[in-house]
């Protein structure tokens, strides 16, 4: 069963209609793209398959789950999870700690009566898998510095792993490597494919950096004014002639 | 019909005047994103000015007009702006509203100082004959309410034509997304938010002179009331139309003509609904007015550039030093401790055990505050909901056990808290600190009256407890009591701090996106929060009756309420100890001022301009100190062990001066 069915999803703004039935699917495991020139529509398409935007039509449906009506909060628990354009973090934290927050949301086991009774901390089992993912992540050494100490590409990462840590089935990634260079963006990409690997995640990219969309994914879609104007495996559309002229340029 | 239309003409004049005061309540909140409840303080002070000049000193109507309205608000304003908002534009929206609260609370004792309580009867009009009657057609209107409604209408359609016509109008709407942005393409954002400011303070002028004669006298409260009216009207036209907010202060108005005609002058729930209804026009607006709900706070793009908030001080020291400190701590309390229980006379153990409950009660601004990062003006009316629901019970179950009735008053208190929770949170930020507002003043003006909540005209009566062989009625018992019961809400609250809901409200503070992004439910977080909040103030309420032994609505009134927040967060609204030092400052910090011969109210005035620095220091004044001291100490501690060869991974490296420095290392960009 696909992972992840967006059907028709329309969305206007006092008139301006910013998606015109957009439609996209990805798979278990799959590593999809999705490109196009500055508001042509991605963030607000990703908006509306995470719920903080409610489209005007369509529907979306993650993992045979109707999910078109749901709030922001119940399609993480099922499922998805992302990351944001200008890196949020939860400051005021350390590194583990931040994890942590998201392995209990996971778990969905904090109560306040178990505050109360001063066993709200971090079990044995929560530490153990957000050490898990430090280690994935390459974050290890940084587990206990404060959050606001790390660098771009590390908060980034550790975004990736909040993320991962709910399980996440699918994750929205929303311009991951804007800010970072080249050796950032590749140990990003390295990340993510092991990730993949690893846990199965699906993983649906809004990239303006053309190489690390050839290199990761295997299909990628074109939005442009709205509309999807190109779908496919990633080397074929690519090579596309109205994606050249409306993005990528003609030169060869 | 003709009863009915002069009625409403009744009602007009004040209708206009909170009007006026809800357009410069809209102007400062859309160009700078202040909420200025200290309006009501501008208000009052030009109609003080006007009352000195024209009645004390017997000036001619149009320049003390125009010194009050024209040059004295204007210069107020722009003090304001210039040199306390401007620096807190991109400050979280609670931080401008804490700051806005304070000048609420100190500023009306500051005017009191120069101009006085006393001596301000018959306020003058701004005509010379107020008295004279105007007939149209079948209805009457004096001078004095003509030339409300005259101003009123004369001003806000100048308002208009400068927003529509000229080139400010425009730039104060660009000012309103992000003043740095503005500022790029070469818009002076400073000059835009002061005339702004000026505008507004110059509306508010007018309102203050026009209202002073439609009351007794030149007396705070009465701008009080004012503004949360001006509120509704504001509220009505979504914090952003003037046209609207216009029309809700005429409406409200013409409302309240109705009312003072139509109800029933015998029943005491008609009583309180006269002067209530702003209040419940208020709250209900706000949970059920359509338009709001949509509202965003405007979040400045650039405003990412700013460093974050230092983190609490608990969280940073060595491990060497917390243990140090909290030896430190518990022998203060054991000498505080010998020296209250056995040095000091009743008048001082009262004090003391006040001092104690009242702690209890700031705990739970602890909680909503500091750790829901909301600002609930509401605690003192649940500290109320504990303390009468504790004195009822026991005045109709004589057998029922005191401490018992306390609890049950603390989950009362909770419930009440939850439900307002509820539709509350749907507005977030600012509109539910107004709703706490405006639920303190409803639940004031309507509620308390009546006999089964308050018990009518004399207070309920209430008992010490007796709990086996100890009989609560011994004062020094009692103290034990409180604090027994103060220790363990202080340890409920570290708890929950480090627990589940803590975590979760941190998380919501710092993103709310990021965390429904992680599946944490916004809505579930910041009910829990703001029920065990109440739970909380509602068990120092019941603490509070049972150590007076009568169940006192002073104790419980809205004012308080916005007074307990300021020193609270001037204190250290973040921790334990800033509730409990807070506590004890309420009780003894008037003792103090005694002592040096100042007037109680000079405490509003400190406390009030202390909630100025939450701005720049959110953890309060205590965590700072306790800071700088820290850190003080521990460079003295570093520097005599020597200089370390190098720093092991993972842990803090020394700070070097203030705190903030050693949280933001940058890493080598390699």
């Amino acid at each position: 069963m696909t992972l992840l069915d967006a059907e028709e999803i329309t969305k206007r703004f006092a008139g301006i209609s910013a998606l015109d039935r957009v439609s996209l699917t990805v798979e278990r495991g799959e590593l999809v793209g999705l490109i196009g020139p500055n508001g042509a529509g991605k963030t607000t398409f990703f908006n509306c398959l995470l719920g903080m935007l409610r489209p005007e039509g369509g529907r979306v449906v993650f993992d045979g789950v109707d999910i078109t009506r749901l709030p922001v909060y119940k399609r993480a628990r099922l499922g998805f999870g992302r990351t944001f354009q200008r890196v949020e973090l939860f400051t005021g934290t350390s590194v583990r700690d931040h994890l942590l927050v998201a392995e209990r949301s996971r778990r969905g086991d904090g109560a306040l009566w178990k505050d109360l009774l001063n066993m709200g901390g971090p079990t044995a089992e929560e530490l153990a898998r957000s050490e898990e993912t430090l280690e994935l992540l390459g974050l290890a050494d940084f587990a206990d510095k404060p959050v606001e100490s790390l660098s771009l590409g590390r908060s980034r990462l550790l975004e990736v792993g909040r993320a991962l840590m709910t399980d996440a089935k699918l994750l929205l990634l929303d311009e991951p490597s804007s800010g970072l260079d080249r050796r950032e963006t590749a140990s990003l990409a390295e990340t993510l494919r092991q990730v993949q690997q690893d846990r199965g995640t699906a993983v649906l990219l809004v990239e303006h950096d053309v190489e690390m969309v050839q290199s990761f994914c295997a299909r990628t879609y074109v939005l442009d004014f709205g509309v999807l104007i190109a779908s496919g495996p990633t080397t074929e559309v690519m090579s596309d002639a109205t994606v050249r002229s409306a993005y990528l340029g003609d030169v060869v | 019909m003709t009863d009915f239309v002069s009625y409403v003409i009744d009602g007009l004049p004040f209708g206009c005047v909170y009007a006026l005061v809800a357009i410069g309540l809209v102007l400062t909140y859309k160009t700078a994103g202040v909420f200025n409840l200290a309006l009501a303080v501008q208000s009052f002070l030009s109609a003080a000015v006007y009352y000195d000049l024209k009645a004390r000193h017997d000036w001619p109507i149009v320049p003390a007009l125009f010194v009050a309205v024209f040059v004295v608000g204007p210069v107020v304003g722009f003090i304001l702006d210039r040199f306390l908002f401007r620096y807190l534009r991109s400050a979280p929206p609670v931080a401008r509203l804490v700051c806005s609260l304070g000048l609420l609370v100190a500023g009306p004792e500051i005017v009191i100082l120069w101009f006085g309580r006393t001596g301000s009867v018959n306020p003058p009009a701004i005509t010379t004959n107020p008295d004279r009657q105007y007939h149209f057609l079948d209805y009457v209107v004096s001078q004095r309410e003509l030339a409300i409604i005259v101003t009123t209408l004369l001003a806000v359609g100048g308002l208009m034509l400068l927003f529509r016509y000229s080139a400010i109008g425009l730039q104060m709407r660009a000012v309103v997304e992000s003043p740095r942005m503005t500022e790029l393409s070469g818009i002076n954002a400073d000059r835009v938010g002061s005339f702004a400011w000026m505008l507004s303070s110059v509306f508010a002028g007018l309102a203050g002179v026009l209202v002073a004669p439609l009351y007794v006298n030149v007396a705070s409260q009465n701008f009080l009331f004012l503004l949360i009216a001006a509120v509704a009207a504001a509220a009505f036209g979504r914090l952003s139309s003037l046209p609207l907010t216009l029309l809700g202060g005429l409406l409200l108005g013409a409302a309240q003509g109705l009312l003072a005609a139509y109800l029933p002058s015998g029943s005491v729930l008609a009583n309180g609904l006269r002067p209530g209804l702003p209040f419940a026009a208020l709250f209900l607006l706000l949970l059920f007015w359509p338009g709001l709900r949509q509202r965003r706070e405007t979040v400045d793009p650039l405003s990412g550039v700013d460093p974050p908030p230092p983190a609490p001080v608990a969280t940073e020291r060595s491990r060497a030093l917390t243990i140090a400190t909290r030896v430190f701590a518990l022998v203060a309390i054991g000498v505080g401790s010998f020296f209250v229980f056995f040095q000091l006379d009743s008048y001082w153990l009262l004090i003391v055990t006040q001092g104690v409950v009242y702690a209890t009660i700031f705990l739970s601004i602890t909680v909503i505050t500091g750790m829901g990062g909301q600002l609930s003006l509401c605690q003192a009316t649940f500290a109320g909901v504990g303390g009468f629901t504790t004195a009822q019970l026991v005045d109709r179950y004589s057998d029922m056990p005191v401490l018992l009735t306390i609890v049950i008053g603390a989950l009362l208190a909770a419930v009440v808290g939850g439900l307002l929770a509820i539709p509350a949170l749907r507005l977030g930020g600012i509109y539910m600190s107004l709703a706490t507002l405006a639920f303190a003043f409803m639940f004031n003006a309507v509620l308390v009256p009546l006999d089964w909540v308050s018990g009518g005209f004399v207070p309920l009566r209430v008992p010490r407890p007796v709990v086996g062989p100890v009989d609560f009625a011994s004062d020094k018992a009692f103290l034990m009591l409180c604090i027994v019961v103060l220790a363990a809400v202080s340890v409920l609250v570290i708890f929950v701090r480090k627990g589940t809901t803590g975590r979760y409200l941190a998380a919501l503070r710092a993103s709310e996106p990021a965390a429904a992004s992680i599946g944490i439910n916004p809505a579930r977080a910041r009910v829990t929060a703001l029920a065990l909040s109440a739970g909380i103030a509602g068990l120092g309420g019941g603490m509070l009756v049972t150590l007076h032994g009568r169940a006192n609505t002073v104790f419980f009134e809205p004012l308080f309420g916005l007074f307990f927040v300021v020193i609270v967060v001037t204190l250290g609204a973040r921790s334990v100890q800033g509730a409990i030092t807070a506590g004890l400052a309420f009780m003894l910090f008037p003792e103090f001022l005694d002592a040096v011969g100042l007037s109680a109210s000079y405490q509003f005035i400190f406390f009030g301009l202390g909630a100025l620095t939450f701005a720049r220091h959110p953890e309060g004044i205590i965590e700072f100190q306790t800071r700088k001291s820290l850190t003080f100490i521990q460079g003295l501690l570093d520097r005599r062990k020597g200089p370390p060869a190098t720093s092991a991974p993972g842990s803090p490296s020394p700070p070097g001066g203030d705190g903030a420095a050693g949280t933001r290392q940058e890493e080598p960009v390699r």
